[in-house]
């Protein structure tokens, strides 16, 4: 399954970062905070998380993280979106909040 | 090889800069990507404790054909309590730190369990300094 396809069946707002909506998702981890993230999520992984600041890219960036998903209708800051999109990692956006988009997210990957 | 990055304490929006690089050169140099995934958690989180933590730090990298190794050096107000601090949970983060998601008490230990070697030395008012070796070949011993 790529980003597009759960861009697609979870109804998701796309921000930012389209040249990686072909990327295919291994997973998904859900955290806001940012070294749990740092030690614990893998490459490929969807990031559901509420924090909308650059350091949430830099982390995605190196953990080669397949998109980030903004919960609760937040949007990312001016310099998170900039660097999403020179990056080519999507930043997503639901209004719901973490715990019903991650519970989508799981039956979806898990289908 | 031998590389430097400046950090500067309070300076997030940088945080996470050194890593890159670094994680750009161990690429280029055909590095194993379970390798470089572990320098890269280290280093980044090493980096952000200068940012947050101290005034400001040197990063200083040097790489071989068979070790990385990152040293760290900081002024700052350095850590009374090296174990307290290296326990996971453990932070003295402060409340706007903590709102953007840092301050989980997991970095230290973030570092620790990525790197093949790891130290660390303090001087209350003074600084930090931390020494992280990691193993660039997959088969050697504690990867
Ligand atoms: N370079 C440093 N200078 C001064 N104190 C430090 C430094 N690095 C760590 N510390 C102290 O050690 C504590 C634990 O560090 P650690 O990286 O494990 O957690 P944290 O930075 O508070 O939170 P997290 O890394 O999960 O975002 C810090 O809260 C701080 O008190
Ligand atoms: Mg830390």
């Amino acid at each position: 399954m790529t980003v597009a396809d759960i861009v697609k069946a979870l109804d998701l707002r796309v921000f930012s970062g389209n040249e990686g909506l072909n990327q295919e998702v291994v997973g998904g981890y859900t955290s806001d905070l940012l070294s749990d993230v740092m030690g614990n999520a893998d490459a490929g992984m969807v990031w559901v998380t509420l924090q909308t600041h650059i350091n949430v890219m830099a982390i995605a960036s190196l953990k080669e993280l397949a998109a980030i998903i903004l919960v609760k209708g937040l949007e990312p800051e001016v310099n998170t979106l900039q660097q999403s999109n020179s990056e080519g990692i999507p930043i997503l956006g639901t209004n719901l909040q973490a715990f019903e988009i991650t519970g989508k997210l799981y039956q979806l990957l898990n289908k | 090889m031998h590389f430097e990055f400046k950090v500067q304490g309070g300076d997030f929006v940088r945080a996470g800069n050194a890593s890159s690089q670094v994680k750009k050169i161990l690429k280029q140099l055909n590095v194993d990507s379970s390798v470089i995934k572990r320098i890269v958690v280290a280093l980044y989180e090493g980096e952000v404790n200068i940012a947050a933590h101290a005034f400001n730090g040197v990063i200083y990298v040097d790489i071989d054909t068979e070790r990385i190794i990152i040293k760290l050096d900081d002024n700052g107000p350095g850590i009374p309590d090296i174990n307290l601090a290296m326990q996971p949970g453990y932070s003295t983060a402060s409340p706007i730190v903590r709102e953007m998601g840092f301050g989980a008490g997991m970095g230290l230990p973030n570092i620790k369990d990525n790197s093949d070697d790891f130290k660390i030395t303090s001087e209350v008012g003074k600084g930090t300094c931390l020494e992280i070796l990691v193993n660039l070949k997959v088969n050697q011993e504690g990867v």
